[in-house]
């Protein structure tokens, strides 16, 4: 099937199966390698994209999905001087080998740019970073850079 | 894995989701949320041949109080419930429970009618179906029946729904000022699905309770309306020793099915405990709300 979607602020047209995930669509085909695929099951979060707005699990939605709509990767975040996130996951050493560091990109750039007052209701972020796998770095650092990036956002 | 191949239709109207899923009845699977379907297609344990998405099916997102109901659409999804949707108390016990399901972005794309569909016997919704002895509507060729949640769930993965049949929506009954509710479960990880799960809502009048409805998820092969319990509560107080009463019955109504993280006995030991619990919560909520 023919989509269109905007990747990144950019128009891309592809030719996929139905059966193309979004996660792969965005690896195979567009090359966007920053989003990572864990257990294709939903359970990781490393293939978390923002997608019309919402963090959602990219292994779990088809591309032929997101025909017509607004998809954001890592490689978005990039841009200009950078996101927040990206500078308050250096400052609090919020990744060792980066492998889930996409996923939690992702996932706090949705969160907090819906609302940056999340970060003050610790129930709430503890219950938005458990979504998403850590295996090296551990939570703490993680939890301190979506504190520091909210901080700058919310300013 | 990756799924194996399908024929992919975008359905813009319940008439047309329904003559499709009748062309190919036993290949073609509804797609609402993906959140269980996408995973068992990616485990190659589902492969349709047909998926009829039905997310661009316009009004099924709805969520609307009428008469004595809450009416939900096919299309809400469990993110919806995070924020009360009635002021009955009914709007409390959704709230409570869809923050136990899954996680965020799981919850903004997950439907609470996909969830009864599936029919995972640790859910949490189908739990609040049998407990409320919601509604179903089911739509078909020929039109649209009504199915009650405790004829409708028949096992592990397994309903009423003829293969034809879509989904258009649930009915939940209001529970009435007045009513406390109460939810509690038993996980390992905020990733799988709960062991077991119990809700309460009581009714108290006069000090002694006066209705209640009491039901279980991962207590048996489908969930599980505690009947007995039920019976039981009718005409005492919601006192400490008319719950531990509630606890010893809900134990032996559970039926348990074996598995690797919990063996039978555990999961009824769990089963009545959480049943006490829930039913402590759902006095609080009384005291607290009224
Ligand atoms: C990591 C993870 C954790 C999870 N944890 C929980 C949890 O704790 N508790 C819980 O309850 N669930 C959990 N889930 C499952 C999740 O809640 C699903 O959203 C839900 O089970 C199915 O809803 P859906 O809209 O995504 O349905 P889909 O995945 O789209 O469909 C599921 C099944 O129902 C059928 N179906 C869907 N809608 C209709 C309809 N309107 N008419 C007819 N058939 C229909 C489909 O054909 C398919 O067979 C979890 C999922 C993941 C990935
Ligand atoms: S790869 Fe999608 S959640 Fe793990
Ligand atoms: S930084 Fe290695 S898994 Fe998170």
């Amino acid at each position: 099937m023919r989509i269109e979607m905007e990747v990144n602020g950019e128009r891309r047209a592809l030719e996929v199966e139905p059966r193309r995930t979004l996660a792969d669509a965005l690896r195979e085909d567009l090359g966007l390698t920053g989003t990572h695929l864990g257990c294709e099951h939903g359970v990781c979060g490393a293939c978390t994209v923002i997608v019309d707005g919402e963090a959602v699990r990219s292994c779990l939605m088809f591309a032929v999905q997101a025909d017509g709509g607004r998809v954001r990767t890592v490689e978005g975040l990039a841009s200009g001087a950078g996101h927040p996130l990206q500078r308050a996951f250096r400052a609090e050493h919020a990744l060792q080998c980066g492998f889930c560091t996409p996923g939690f990109l992702m996932l706090l750039a949705a969160a907090l740019e819906r609302d940056p007052g999340i970060v003050r209701d610790e129930e709430r972020l503890r219950e938005l970073l458990t979504s998403n796998l850590c295996r090296c770095t551990g939570y703490e650092g993680i939890r301190r850079a979506a504190l520091r990036a909210a901080e700058e956002m919310g300013r | 894995m990756k799924p194996a191949p399908f024929d992919y239709l975008v359905a813009r109207s319940v008439r047309e989701a329904v003559s499709a899923l009748a062309e190919r009845p036993s290949q073609a699977r509804v797609l609402a949320g993906g959140q269980s379907l996408v995973l068992e297609m990616n485990y190659r344990r589902e492969r349709p041949a047909l998926l009829v998405d039905i997310n661009h099916v316009p009004g099924l997102d709805g969520i609307e109080v009428e008469g004595g109901e809450l009416r939900v659409g096919a299309l809400a999804r469990h993110r919806d419930f995070e924020e009360p949707v009635a002021r009955d108390p009914l709007g409390r016990l959704l709230e409570r429970v869809s923050r136990h399901i899954a996680h965020p972005p799981i919850r903004a794309r997950g439907t609470m009618v996909g969830s009864l569909a599936y029919a995972h016997p640790a859910a949490e919704w189908p739990a609040v179906a049998v407990a409320l002895d919601a509604r179903l509507e089911l739509a078909g060729p020929e039109g649209v029946r009504t199915v009650r949640a405790g004829e409708f769930f028949r096992g592990p993965f397994a309903t009423a729904r003829r293969p034809e049949e879509m989904i258009t929506g649930v009915r939940l009954p209001l529970l009435g000022e007045g009513s406390g509710v109460g939810f509690v479960e038993l996980r390992r990880t905020g990733a799988s699905f709960a062991l077991v799960a119990a809700l309460a809502a009581i009714t108290v009048e006069g000090g002694v309770i006066t209705s209640s409805r009491v039901a279980l998820a991962g207590a048996a092969d489908r969930p599980l309306r505690v009947r007995g319990v039920e019976e039981a509560l009718a005409g005492d107080p919601p006192s400490d020793e008319t719950f531990a009463g509630a606890e010893r019955r809900a134990a032996l109504e559970a039926d348990p099915v074996p598995e690797p993280h919990a063996g039978v006995e555990y999961r009824r030991h769990a089963a009545g405990v959480l049943v006490r619990r829930a039913l402590e919560r759902a006095a609080e909520d009384l005291e607290v709300n009224s």
